[in-house]
């Protein structure tokens, strides 16, 4: 019984600042002490604020196209990686562990150096050997690129994890039979495979994209002069606690969540027996 | 897919991409660290060891993270751990997967809007005025170290909880009956059958909190109002501020070596202790 309502005190601990911060993000007023009654008008704000709208559709940019490279590259590899077993595997497994446990902030700060040094380099390079007829030679700077590359190593590392359990825990009698039975490699792959491995491919493309679009202190360094919606939160936060951003934060809440739920979803599956449907 | 060749070119994407964004990226960071600062912030090539030894410059940073990173570790577990305990014994399998998902999802929902929340709580209109009406005046939470110490708390319980989670739901639950069978009182039961099998997951969950704490910079930013500085927040103003590249990889190194040291030390005492560590996946 003690146990139990510890566990609902710590339940509340978890989920009551999150419970506060929607509650307040519908209350006409302008202070959390000063309850007008239940109102939209901030979500209203936020949907014609140019600058947030303009933060949102950087973060999915940046999010899907993370999620997108992260999940195909990682699947690839958790793929690949099944058939090696020497030092290609234990290098390739330390990289993956240090991509994972090495803090963020170092991970932003080390990708913000190394990019602006090597543009550093390859920008007068490429101007004095882009071809005239092209017009002027591009510039290579930090923004939704860089971006994007920093989130893909980090997540692509999250994916072959994931995928990685998800191949270990296969059925392998399936793959002989199907290569028994003459099924070429390309349609083991495609009937047998990937069937099998698609809800922890799909797990982490929602985790990937949840990771991403949450990101605020990779971003921090590597975004440039780009804004994502974290750092225009953080940013806002900076300038004052406005009802506004509790209107965001209940948006970015709500899209994590739903996206979460289905990562859990789409995992929990492996824990129910494979059907192999005959046609 | 038999030829090892296919399975090489299946690895090669992520292969480039880690050691592009990642290896080379560390690299640089090592290398910069012995260089000298360009006028501007940059880089000049040299071999010196002038920015570690400038690094007491900041030792309010790394004195603040290493005060607050073990006792922010050392709060969570004892919070987190009656919580683990109830799920993996106490809680009904029904509502168990319910309840377990619950811990994961704040975990991977946005820490800067989570950490936000707080500020809305502990600032003036919050808590502070609560107190007022019913008549303690003059409390103040936001900015200080409690206000940190309490996002850190919140930031990292689900942290925590699901590797004593998982040690505990996994060990032999006769081992309890059997304990109490032979007439055991439950606190000895727990000393000596529960706590001992769950020290792997203990020691998981502390050294994920404890990593992850070391490069903090959120949550002393927002709660801590700049008062309450992590080495997160010297970097943030090294390398985006008073750019000082140099300095600051110098820092950022330094941060990552004491990591390295401590988690590999606290990794030994634990290997003694248990003869064995938790591999958990926290998704």
């Amino acid at each position: 019984m003690g146990m139990r309502i510890y566990a609902i005190v710590i339940y509340l601990f978890l989920y009551l600042p999150i419970g506060i911060i929607v509650l307040f993000s519908f209350n006409a007023g302008r202070h959390a002490s000063d309850f007008h009654g239940f109102s939209v008008k901030w979500y209203g704000k936020v949907l014609s604020n140019p600058f947030a709208m303009d933060a949102l559709a950087t973060s999915v940019t940046v999010a899907f196209v993370t999620a997108l490279l992260a999940s195909i590259f990682g699947t690839m590899a958790a793929l690949g990686l099944q058939q090696f077993k020497g030092r290609l595997r234990v290098l390739f497994d330390a990289a993956i562990y240090i991509a994972i446990m090495i803090p963020g902030i170092v991970i932003g700060i080390a990708t913000l150096i190394a990019l602006v040094t090597a543009f550093g380099y390859l920008n007068p390079a490429l101007a004095a050997t882009w071809p005239e007829w092209l017009g002027d030679a591009p510039q290579l700077k930090m923004g939704r690129l860089s971006l994007i590359a920093a989130h893909t190593m980090f997540t692509m590392a999250l994916v072959i994890v994931i995928v990685r359990a998800r191949i270990d825990g296969m059925d392998r009698t399936l793959i002989e039979a199907s290569a028994d039975l003459y099924a070429t490699p390309m349609g083991t792959f495609w009937q047998v495979t990937l069937p099998q491995i698609f809800p922890a491919v799909l797990a982490g493309f929602l985790l990937s994209f949840t990771f991403s679009f949450d990101d605020f202190i990779i971003a921090f360094f590597v975004a440039g002069s780009e804004t994502t919606l974290p750092i225009y939160v953080f940013s806002s936060i900076r300038r004052g606690v406005t009802p506004e951003i509790n209107a965001i934060g209940t948006m970015v809440l709500a899209v994590s969540l739903s996206l979460l739920i289905a990562a859990q979803i789409m995992l929990r599956r492996r824990d129910r027996p494979t059907r192999v449907e005959s046609q | 897919m038999k030829s090892g060749w296919a399975h090489r070119l299946l690895l090669l994407p992520a292969a480039l991409w880690l050691l592009v964004m990642l290896v080379l990226p560390l690299l640089v960071v090592f290398v910069f660290s012995f260089g000298e600062r360009a006028p501007a912030g940059g880089y000049i090539p040299a071999f010196s060891f002038d920015n570690y030894l400038n690094l007491p410059a900041r030792l309010t940073a790394f004195k603040n993270t290493l005060i607050l990173a073990p006792l922010g570790t050392l709060a969570a577990l004892l919070i987190a751990y009656p919580l683990a305990y109830y799920l993996a014994i106490k809680a009904s399998a029904k509502i168990r997967t319910t309840l377990l998902v619950m811990i994961i999802v704040p975990f991977w929902t946005s820490i800067l809007i989570r950490t936000y929340a707080w500020i809305y709580i502990l600032g003036g209109r919050g808590i502070p005025q609560l107190l007022e009406w019913i008549g303690i005046e003059g409390v103040r939470l936001i900015n200080t170290p409690y206000a940190v110490l309490i996002g850190i708390i919140y930031g990292y319980l689900p942290l925590m909880v699901f590797p004593i989670y998982v040690s505990l739901e996994k060990f032999d639950k006769r081992l309890l009956e059997a304990s109490e069978d032979l007439g055991a009182p439950p606190l000895k039961t727990f000393r000596d059958v529960t706590l001992p099998l769950s020290i792997p997951g203990i020691a998981t969950g502390c050294m994920l909190v404890f990593i992850l704490l070391m490069g903090e910079f959120l949550i002393p930013a927002l709660l801590g109002g700049g008062k309450v500085f992590f080495v997160g927040n010297a970097l943030v103003d090294l390398f985006l501020q008073s750019r000082n590249w140099t300095y600051g990889s110098a820092v950022a190194a330094a941060l990552v070596i004491i990591m390295l040291v401590t988690v590999s030390i606290y990794m030994k005492l634990i290997m003694r202790g248990a003869g064995q560590r938790e591999d958990v996946s926290l998704i």
